[in-house]
C-alpha cells in the first residue's frame, strides 16, 4: 500500500533521512519508532507531500507521491486521514465546524448530512458532547481525539498518526489503540503510526520500523523486534541509558570545550 | 570571498528572495481569487466577509477618530501660515487636497497595518507553527485559498472605504475649526473645499489605497507563512511584518505620487 524507497531528505546539508526504506501493508498497522530527533516526523512530512525529498521514491498505492503535480497531490490526499502531535485543530472553529470541514469542502452533501456525520464521527471517538466547545475550552487529550475525527472524515483508507498516546493518561491511551486497531481490523484502514511509546506500540503495531540517526535501523514484526540482538532495538526496548546510542548529544570532547572558551 | 558572501551581499540575496516569493505568492492569490472560482473551486463567502467586519468595521472608529483630529490639527497648522498672507479660506482647499490625494489614504493604510496586518501575520503564524496550516494542506485544502484569499478581498474591498470615510472625517475636522474658530463663512469654506478637488485628486488617491491594501495583506501573510521558531517566531515575524509594510507603503507612496505629479 505504501512503500518507501531509499528516502533521502536533508536540511542545510545535515542528512535527517539517510536512505530510508520500508513497505506499509494493507489494513496493517505499521509503527515507525525512534528516538527524538531521529527523522520521524521528518518522514511523516515526506510521506504526506508536505516536504519535497531530495533522493528516493513514496509510493502510495500506484502514485509516487513525490513526482505528482500539487493538483495530483490533492487528489491522492483526500484518501489520507492525518491524526496532529497536539491535534492542529483550528482555533477559530468550534469541535464540530473541524471535524466538518472536510467534509463541507471535498464533498456536496446537504448540511443535515454532514451534522449527521459530525455526529458520528465525534461519537467514534467518545466526544459527542463536545460538538459545540471551541478547541481552547478541551483539554490536550480530547483535542487529540477529535483530531483523530477530523482525520477519519473522509472516510480514508489511510490514516497517519503523529504520537498519538503521548501526553495522555494511560486510559485514554489505551482507548485511542483500542480505537486504532479496530479501525484496521474492522475498516480495513492502512495506519502508519509514529511513536516511542513502547507500551502501546508494541500492542498496536503489525509491523514495526525502527529509525536510528535518519536509518532504518531493524524493521519486522513486534516478536521480531522483541528478540533482535541488535544493540540499538535492544537499547531503545529496555530503555537504558548504556548502550551504542549516546547520552549526550554534543560532537566536541567535553574538555576540548572548556579548554578553549 | 566573493560580494555574494558579505554580510550587504547576503542582505541583498535576502531581500531579492523575500521579493521573489512574495511575488509568487501574489500570483497564487490571484490563481486562487480569480481563475480557480472558474474552475468550480468556490470562493468562500462567508469567510469573507467575517474578515471584511474584521478589517472594515471594526477598524472604523479608529480611523474616524485619526482623521478627524488629524483634519483639525492641519487646519491649525495651516492657518498659522496662511493667515499671513490673509489667505485663510484656502486653508479649505488645502485641507480637501492634501486628505484626498495623500493624507486620508496614507494614515488609514498606516493605521490598518498596525491593526490588521499585524493581526494577519499573528494568527496566521500561529496556525503555522501549531501545525494548523499543515493540517490544512494534507486535508487538500489549499492555504492561500482558504486564508489569504478571504483577508486578501477583505482588506482590497474596505482599505478603500475606510479611506473614503478618513477623507470624509478629515475634511470635517477641517471644517469645524474653518467655520468655528477662523470664522470663515460656511458656504465659503464648502465652497473652496469642492472647488479644490478635481476628480483626478479622488481617483489617484482611492488608487493609492488600493495598492497599499494589496502591500498590507501580502507582506502580512507571507510573514506568516514563513515564520520559524514557535511563539518567539511570531512575534517577530509580525513585528517585520509591520516595518516592512510601513516602509514599502511609503516607497509605493513616493512613486505613485511621482507618477501622478509628473506624468498624469
Amino acid at each position: 500500500m505504501i512503500r518507501v524507497e531509499n528516502l533521502v531528505k536533508s536540511f542545510d546539508g545535515r542528512r535527517v533521512l539517510d536512505g530510508v526504506s520500508f513497505t506499509a501493508e494493507r489494513s496493517k498497522i505499521t509503527v515507525v519508532m525512534g528516538g527524538s530527533g531521529g527523522g520521524k516526523s521528518t518522514l511523516l512530512r515526506c510521506l504526506i507531500g508536505a516536504l519535497p525529498i531530495d533522493e528516493g521514491e513514496i509510493w502510495i498505492g500506484e502514485k509516487e507521491i513525490a513526482r505528482l503535480s500539487e493538483g495530483e497531490v490533492n487528489e491522492v490526499r483526500k484518501r489520507f486521514g492525518m491524526c496532529f502531535q497536539n491535534g492542529a485543530l483550528f482555533n477559530s472553529m468550534t469541535v464540530g465546524e473541524n471535524v466538518a470541514l472536510p467534509i463541507r469542502e471535498h464533498t456536496k452533501l446537504a448540511e443535515h448530512v454532514i451534522r449527521i456525520m459530525v455526529k458520528m464521527k465525534l461519537e467514534l471517538v467518545g466526544l459527542r458532547d463536545a460538538e459545540n466547545l471551541m478547541p481552547s475550552q478541551i483539554s490536550g487529550g480530547m483535542a487529540k481525539r477529535v483530531a483523530l475525527a477530523r482525520a477519519l472524515a473522509l472516510d480514508p483508507d489511510i490514516v497517519f498518526y503523529d504520537e498519538p498516546s503521548s501526553g495522555l493518561d494511560p486510559i485514554v491511551s489505551s482507548v485511542i489503540d483500542e480505537l486504532m486497531m479496530d479501525l484496521s481490523n474492522k475498516l480495513g484502514i492502512t495506519s502508519i503510526v509514529i511513536t516511542h511509546e513502547l507500551r502501546s506500540a508494541f500492542k498496536i503495531a503489525d509491523h514495526m520500523v525502527m529509525l536510528y540517526k535518519g536509518r532504518v535501523a531493524a524493521e519486522g514484526s513486534p516478536e521480531e523486534i522483541q528478540s533482535s540482538q541488535d544493540p540499538i532495538v535492544q537499547q531503545f526496548i529496555t530503555g537504558s541509558p548504556e548502550g551504542p546510542v549516546p547520552r549526550r548529544l554534543s560532537s566536541k570532547d567535553y574538555g576540548e570545550d572548556l579548554l578553549y572558551m | 570571498m566573493g560580494f555574494a558572501q558579505t554580510a550587504v551581499g547576503q542582505s541583498i540575496t535576502r531581500f531579492f528572495e523575500h521579493l521573489s516569493s512574495i511575488y509568487y505568492l501574489f500570483m497564487d492569490t490571484l490563481y486562487w481569487m480569480v481563475a480557480a472560482p472558474l474552475k468550480g473551486h468556490r470562493l468562500r463567502v462567508r469567510a469573507t466577509i467575517g474578515q471584511m467586519v474584521e478589517v472594515g468595521v471594526q477598524s472604523l472608529f479608529i480611523v474616524v477618530l485619526i482623521s478627524f483630529f488629524l483634519g483639525v490639527i492641519l487646519c491649525m497648522q495651516t492657518a498659522y501660515q496662511m493667515e499671513r498672507f490673509g489667505a485663510t479660506q484656502y486653508v479649505a482647499s488645502l485641507v480637501s487636497v492634501a486628505f484626498v490625494r495623500e493624507l486620508g489614504p496614507l494614515m488609514t493604510a498606516l493605521v490598518i497595518t498596525g491593526r490588521v496586518g499585524a493581526a494577519f501575520t499573528a494568527e496566521l503564524g500561529t496556525m503555522n507553527v501549531s501545525e494548523e496550516i499543515l493540517a490544512l494542506e494534507t486535508m487538500a485544502l489549499n492555504p492561500v485559498r482558504f486564508l489569504i484569499v478571504p483577508r486578501f478581498l477583505a482588506i482590497f474591498i474596505m482599505l478603500p472605504m475606510l479611506t473614503i470615510v478618513a477623507d470624509v472625517m478629515g475634511m470635517l475636522g477641517g471644517y469645524i475649526i474653518g467655520v468655528g474658530s477662523l470664522n470663515i463663512p460656511a458656504h465659503l469654506y464648502l465652497k473652496r473645499t469642492f472647488d479644490a478637488l478635481v476628480l483626478k485628486d479622488i481617483f489617484s488617491g482611492l488608487l493609492k489605497s488600493f495598492i497599499f491594501a494589496m502591500i498590507i495583506v501580502m507582506i502580512g501573510c507571507y510573514r506568516a507563512f514563513i515564520v520559524e521558531g514557535g511563539a518567539a517566531g511570531v512575534g517577530r515575524s509580525t513585528m517585520i511584518s509591520v516595518v516592512h509594510s510601513m516602509v514599502t507603503i511609503i516607497i509605493a507612496d513616493l512613486i505613485l505620487t511621482a507618477f501622478f505629479y509628473f506624468l498624469l
